[in-house]
């Protein structure tokens, strides 16, 4: 068996979702390589080198890949997968958008979102929001797959002598899509996706100046901003903010729901989370059922009264 | 311009499934079903493509038993002009519906395809992007907005990193997100007129493509349920368990 795990970075850096993915490949066995794509990624390859469990790191460094657009890198991909058993990459925006392209030109069907390995053809992943959990088996000869990466704990370690690095010539432009630009919120909090901490908002915030008081618990836990679909919708922040069955799935030590109701599809985003806790004014909201801490009343009350108590305890 | 939209027959996102005693799946019968929302966006974004003159004529796909018809009806009732139902008894997966969508844009030679980016019920988000790549065409997935131009279209994508924006050549494959519009509902006057649109029917086995499942779904559970904590009086209370008995602060 080996598995080529493709590395999601921004030719700078690594995604830190890559050290999960590694781990569901290490659960797999076998040996396990890393593909890079990239455009002048050479120290997003020396990182990935290092990369605990890692024989060869395979490289294609060229100007066409500068946004990995998959209609470019799904054909490279194609030329590799005869050597491996399992191709792998996180199933986050970037891994769904580009596996399954690769998955219908090897005539393969996908396995999404897998959140456990019991053999090296069966997998168990989440279906209907997460209210159930399916066993599945393969019976392709090649397995592609995305991994839920909350599901599988980061690689941790750094190999003692760093992969062999592999150069690829590039594929050539498919000239089918061309990258225009990207809009993203700056912020130095941590990706919310890898985050310990998870403050989330809802539809309850009510502006999107009032995010600010959820901001300022998350800074000081050291955490990331979410938020419900219902306050992506209204405007009060960026879709890259939404945690759920369609937006971004996220298991921290501690998940903050401030002013969510807690719809089926939300949940099926957080509820993963070690702890959870819930400040909502209605004592019936359904995420006080999956809450291990509720708290009921006026969030314009709480959040800042929360504030104070965080101080204080850090102040000590 | 032919846009292709494709609509899948799900049980509804209000409903709470139950997975079955014997483990085998979730039950389904006797449940609401509802065209996959996003299957929804799908639809209305042809009719808005349509109503500022950019495409011509709007296709509603969909595979699957008898019932799927309903989901084609809803489709002609907001605004699509016919209806194709790939009938099949068999479990479809995603591999096997991009090839029988293959199949029916090869036939009416469509110039664009929108699908939703996934189904509610597995979760799979895989259909459309198969679909690009068997058709040899570009792919615009998770789309929040979508600008029709000569030969090419520019779109705008939800990412993790917020909103990317690609240009892709046309012909293409599109798979909605979110916020890309809000779906219409359908009038009463247009259901009634949507009951004379034609739907044509295709046995799924005539098209020749293997459709069995590479997946074989072993068993369904339910997932560790949650137990309701406690509740706590004060932000003080909350601040003193989180850091005494949770340990997380």
């Amino acid at each position: 068996m080996s598995c080529l795990v493709i590395v999601e970075h921004n030719n700078a850096n690594l995604k830190s979702v890559t050290l999960n993915t590694v781990a569901a490949a290490t659960a797999i066995g076998g040996d396990i390589d890393l593909l890079v794509v990239g455009a002048g990624c050479a120290s997003a390859v020396d990182i990935a080198a290092k990369i605990s469990g890692v024989s060869k790191v395979l490289v294609a460094d060229s100007e066409e890949y500068a946004h990995q657009l998959p209609e470019d890198v799904a054909p490279l991909v194609v030329r590799l997968a005869d050597a491996y058993s399992h191709i792998l990459a996180p199933a986050d925006t970037f891994g769904k958008n580009l596996m399954p392209r690769i998955a219908a030109f090897m005539d393969v069907q996908q396995i999404s979102d897998i959140s456990a390995v019991i053999s090296d053809d069966t997998f168990e992943r989440p279906v209907y929001a997460g209210n159930a959990i399916a066993t599945v088996c393969s019976s392709d000869t090649l397995k592609i797959i995305t991994v839920r990466t909350t599901a599988f704990g980061a690689v941790e370690g750094e190999n003692a002598i760093a992969a062999e690095i592999v150069a690829l010539p590039a594929a050539g432009e498919s000239g089918l899509s061309e990258f225009l630009g990207t809009e993203s919120s700056v912020t130095e909090r941590p990706d919310l996706a890898a985050a310990k901490v998870v403050v989330s908002g809802g539809r309850a915030l009510a502006s999107s100046e009032n995010f600010t008081l959820l901001e300022r618990i998350a800074d000081l836990l050291g955490g990331a901003v979410g938020a419900s679909r219902a306050a992506v919708d209204a405007g009060y922040v960026p879709n890259e903010f939404q945690v759920g069955q369609t937006g971004k799935i996220v298991a921290p030590q501690l998940y903050i729901a401030v002013g969510i109701s807690g719809a089926i599809q939300h949940l099926a985003g957080m509820k993963d989370s070690k702890v959870i806790v819930a400040i909502n004014k209605d004592e019936e909201a359904p995420i006080f059922q999956i809450a291990d801490y509720g708290l009921v009343g006026d969030l314009f009350e709480i959040v800042p009264e929360l504030e104070r108590e965080l101080q204080n305890l850090l102040a000590q | 311009m032919k846009a292709i939209v494709a609509v899948k027959r799900v049980v509804d996102f209000n409903v709470r499934v139950h997975v079955k005693a014997d483990g085998s799946g979730v039950e389904t019968a006797n449940v609401k079903m509802s065209m996959n929302p996003f299957d929804e966006i799908a639809v209305e974004e042809a009719i808005r493509l349509k109503e500022s003159g950019q495409i011509e004529e709007i296709i509603a796909v969909s595979l699957g038993s008898a019932q799927c018809q309903e989901t084609i009806r809803t489709a002609l009732a907001m605004g699509a002009d016919r209806g194709i139902h790939v009938q099949s008894n068999a479990e479809l997966q995603p591999l096997a519906v991009a090839k029988l969508l293959k199949v029916i844009i090869d036939r009416e030679n469509a110039d664009l395809v929108i699908l939703g980016k996934q189904a509610i019920d597995d979760d799979s988000n895989q259909t459309g992007q198969m679909l690009a790549a068997l058709l040899g065409w570009s792919q615009a997935t998770f789309a929040s907005k979508i600008v029709i131009g000569d030969r090419s279209a520019d779109v705008t994508r939800e990412v993790d990193d917020g909103l990317e924006t690609i240009r892709v050549k046309l012909p293409s494959v599109f798979t909605t997100d979110l916020r890309l519009n809000e779906p219409r509902y359908a009038s009463l006057p247009n259901i009634m007129k949507a009951k004379k649109k034609m739907i044509d029917v295709i046995d799924a086995a005539e098209t020749g493509i293997d459709v069995a499942p590479r997946l074989a779904t072993l068993k369904v559970i339910d997932p560790p349920r949650r137990q309701a904590g406690v509740r706590v009086a004060s932000a003080a209370e909350l601040v003193e368990k989180l850091h005494i008995e949770a340990k997380v602060i």
